[in-house]
């Protein structure tokens, strides 16, 4: 009688491309319906929007790098750059710096260095801190969550004001836009606020703002589900925010009237978002486990440090652009040693 | 090494050994003042001027300077002429310098001109020396111009602001807005604007260089067939 052998690997995972791409995709709609619920008709508009034109520039890149369009286009990549990247920007940006923040991801930071896999830099990152340094006022403009909003937009009126940049009658920009909760803390704690009595306005929830740090619960629950599916590995997003809570915790435990408490600081801004799905792109982070935890640890350290004493109010972005160019360097130095070679030089 | 025509030499100069666009020289300067046009084209007459003068100069010197100290000596060269034109610019166009601030100064260590002195002026006659550094200098000139032309109507919305600054107040009018309705990116002024707008300069050039080759290629071609036709 004959057994059929099979070699290995005996048991297979789900690794194309594609289905990488669409697992994260389906992990960041939890997160998109809960801020479309907090924040209004302006997310899925913008997601459209972003969506539309990163695949309209990838078609037309690869037309003129004359490259075959069906295999860049299918894999999904170009979708889940323009869903990260109209998820960090404001609900109410105007079109045209969508459709500039989407296009410059694409076209300059993905496509000119090579297309998906050669890319230095996160290209939905890139295109956001483009935004964040040329267009500060509109990109610092958000909403207020659901239920402090007293005037909130219905999708004729969000659409109005994304496309033509007009307001309801009698409503004006600062009546309805107001500053994220990072921003607001880190105004009052640099006019000598105390954290007491910051936190006595009712735009406070548990550890972040209210709203938005239920937005982070629902990116957590989907960063989870990637860990559990294998997706991503443990090591950038555990080793992120883990140094972020240590160093935030260190400083509260100093001064606690001056320095917010560690978890404000992991349900605030986009953290979660950053720790699980944009620190833990494979093309931009390390690939060695130990050069992942330092990867990780040190975009934890640096968005902690941006955010205190920097001049912007979050720094996800901005610590995984500056991480992206250490990548390489990281991954030089933490190469796993070939089994069977010594480390002393007694191969 | 055979002697280029003078035509050549320009041609060399604005376009094919573009000191900016192709050697890649004086990136400093090029890439820190060319905020606006104005700055650019006055960094960029500046630097035409020492260079023209230094190339001369040392064209003028070339077979009395020992080879073991050319090195030093070019530099003294191209420094006394650098303080020469950063201290004129003091006199006459006061609020530029201000603005180019350490920049003039700066040309001193700009390649592009000890460049030229050791590879092309230390081994040519004095005339062709001097039509190589103007050539050479317009060329930076340009690529100054246009890469500040380009930030500036990016990031302001504007073109030759402050024009006064160089060519008195009746150039005044000079200045092209694009309205106040249009909102600078002002990513295009700082620093990585610079890097990304040379970027695609280069770009620009490289693709009408291959534009150029093939149209010249589809010509010989047509040529031949020609000839071919007419022989046959």
């Amino acid at each position: 009688m004959r057994f059929p052998l099979i070699s290995s690997p005996h048991s297979e995972r789900p690794n194309s491309v594609t289905q990488t791409m669409l697992w994260v995709i389906l992990t960041l709609v939890p997160g998109s319906l809960a801020m479309t619920w907090y924040f209004g008709w302006g997310i899925p508009i913008h997601i459209a929007l972003a969506t539309l034109t990163a695949i309209a520039s990838e078609g037309v890149v690869l037309k003129l790098r004359g490259r075959r369009m069906a295999p860049a286009l299918n894999d999904l990549s170009a979708v889940v750059t323009a869903l990260l990247f109209a998820l960090a920007i404001p609900p109410l940006l105007p079109w045209w710096l969508t459709v500039l923040g989407t296009a410059f991801a694409i076209i300059v930071v993905k496509q000119l260095y090579g297309g998906i896999g050669y890319n230095p830099f996160n290209p939905a990152m890139a295109g956001y801190v483009l935004l964040l340094v040329s267009y500060p006022v509109e990109m610092t403009a958000w909403l207020p969550p659901e239920m402090l909003n007293h005037n909130p937009l219905d999708l004729e009126q969000t659409l109005a004001a994304i496309f033509g940049s007009t307001l309801p009658a009698g409503l004006s920009w600062d009546a309805i836009t107001m500053a994220t909760p990072l921003d607001q803390m880190r105004t009052q704690l640099d006019l000598n606020i105390m954290i007491s009595e910051i936190r006595q306005s009712p735009l406070w929830g548990d550890f972040g703002g209210q709203g938005w740090e239920w937005v982070g619960n629902w990116f957590l629950l989907g960063g989870l589900v990637l860990l559990f599916k294998r997706i991503i590995s443990w090591h950038i997003p555990l080793s992120m925010l883990g140094a972020l809570l240590v160093f935030s915790m260190l400083f509260h435990f100093l001064d606690q009237e001056a320095y917010p408490f560690g978890l404000f600081h992991i349900f605030s801004g986009g953290t979660l978002l950053g720790a699980f799905f944009i620190a833990t792109d494979p093309v931009t982070a390390c690939t060695t486990k130990k050069g992942q935890l330092l990867f990780g640890a040190s975009i934890g350290i640096i968005t902690y440090v941006i955010r205190t004493w920097g001049g912007y109010p979050d720094a996800v972005a901005f610590a995984v652009l500056l991480m992206n160019m250490a990548a390489p360097t990281i991954d030089y130095y933490t190469q796993p040693r070939v089994f069977g070679h010594g480390e002393r030089g007694n191969d | 090494m055979s002697a280029q025509s003078y035509r050549q030499l320009v041609i060399d100069g604005l376009w094919n050994n573009n000191q900016a666009m192709v050697a890649l020289l004086g990136l400093c300067p090029l890439l820190a003042v060319t905020n606006t046009a104005i700055n650019g084209l006055g960094l960029g007459l500046a630097t035409l001027l020492v260079l023209t003068l230094s190339n001369v100069t040392v064209s003028i010197i070339r077979n009395w300077v020992r080879p073991e100290v050319r090195l030093p000596v070019f530099v003294i060269v191209i420094a006394s002429f650098v303080t020469a034109v950063e201290l004129s610019m003091n006199a006459w166009f006061y609020e530029l310098y201000k603005i180019l601030g350490i920049f003039i100064p700066l040309i001193v260590t700009n390649c592009a001109i000890i460049g030229r002195a050791e590879a092309f002026a230390s081994k040519n006659a004095i005339s062709r020396s001097l039509v190589d550094g103007l050539a050479m200098g317009s060329g930076f000139t340009l690529a100054l111009v246009t890469l500040g032309a380009m930030r500036e109507l990016l990031g302001m919305g504007t073109l030759f602001s402050q024009a006064n600054l160089m060519f008195g107040e009746a150039a005044g009018g000079l200045t092209i807005s694009l309205g106040d309705d249009f909102k600078g990116m002002l990513l295009a002024i700082l620093p990585p604007g610079a890097f990304l707008g040379l970027g695609f300069l280069i770009a620009l050039k490289n693709l009408i260089d291959k534009r150029l080759s093939h149209s010249r290629k589809a010509a010989t071609h047509q040529a031949a067939a020609n000839t071919e036709l007419a022989t046959g």
